[in-house]
């Protein structure tokens, strides 16, 4: 189910996890407010992470854990340092992009 | 109920060396870590092979006693049989994208998985703890183990 939520001036459609599912919403006012949601406070390291992620997702690579490791941004302990809780989600969420359904 | 069912830590128990146990329990650690949930890992009697730094590189699949791989039993206890079913799968697992063993464990390590070994199993089998990889967290009695998991919300998990 899609749903409207108001953020920082603008309408997005999320899911019922809230999950962004319009990229094309996004912007980084929007992932500004979505990491404050989530207990994050992004600092220039997480703006890399988050860049990374979505020029992924733009080229289809699937996300996970291994790869996130093996991307040359951040190491998966960094990672987990960054976004302490269900990092990939987290990231994900903040990004606007769909959760990953890897199960690694 | 405080917790509202939710599960904080999972405290998973490996027995055994075989492959696809083995995978299972790399996949619901890392899995729970994913989640924000706290993993631990126990290994215990052949699950220790898992961790140690000779053998947790020719881990192989069962093909005797496995009715799963729909072969007649004789014909999985044929020699290189095993090694064949083992490399077919690995295959098929790296276009899944999973790690190979050793990888996985840094993973795990990284992502902050406690690894402990299981003090009974590591004298029966004459494993001193440099044998293992570095990785582990330490050895631990079954009592130990118990109190790691203490707290509202663990689950625990025998494979």
């Amino acid at each position: 189910m899609i749903m409207l939520k108001e953020l920082v001036g603008n309408t997005i459609d999320v899911n019922e996890e809230g999950f962004m599912t319009d990229f094309t919403q996004w912007n980084t006012q929007i992932g500004e407010a979505l990491a404050t949601e989530n207990e994050i406070s992004m600092t220039p390291k997480h703006w890399e992470v988050i860049t990374y992620i979505q020029t992924e997702y733009k080229n289809n690579v699937p996300l996970s854990i291994r790869k996130i490791g093996k991307s040359g941004v951040v190491d998966i302990k960094e990672f987990y340092t960054l976004f302490p809780n269900a990092p990939l989600k987290t990231a994900t969420k903040i990004a606007g992009i769909p959760k990953p359904v890897s199960c690694i | 109920m405080e917790d509202q069912g939710q599960i904080k830590k999972m405290m998973i128990i490996l027995s055994k060396a075989t492959l696809e146990n083995v995978y299972a329990c790399f996949v619901l650690a890392n899995g729970a870590r994913m989640e924000g949930i706290q993993a631990e890992i126990f290994f215990t009697f052949f699950g220790l092979e898992a961790i140690h730094q000779k053998k947790l590189e020719h881990l192989h699949i069962a093909t005797v006693g496995n009715p799963a791989m729909h072969m007649p039993t004789m014909l999985g206890g044929l020699p290189g049989i095993e090694a064949l079913a083992t490399s077919m799968m690995k295959k098929e697992m790296e276009k899944l994208d999973m790690p190979p063993v050793r990888e996985f464990l840094e993973i795990l390590s990284a992502s902050g998985v406690k690894m402990w070994a299981c003090k009974l199993a590591m004298d029966m089998f004459h494993y001193k703890e440099e044998d293992l990889i570095p990785e582990l967290d330490g050895v631990l009695t079954v009592g130990d183990f118990y109190k790691q998991g203490s707290g509202v919300g663990t689950h625990m998990l025998f494979i």
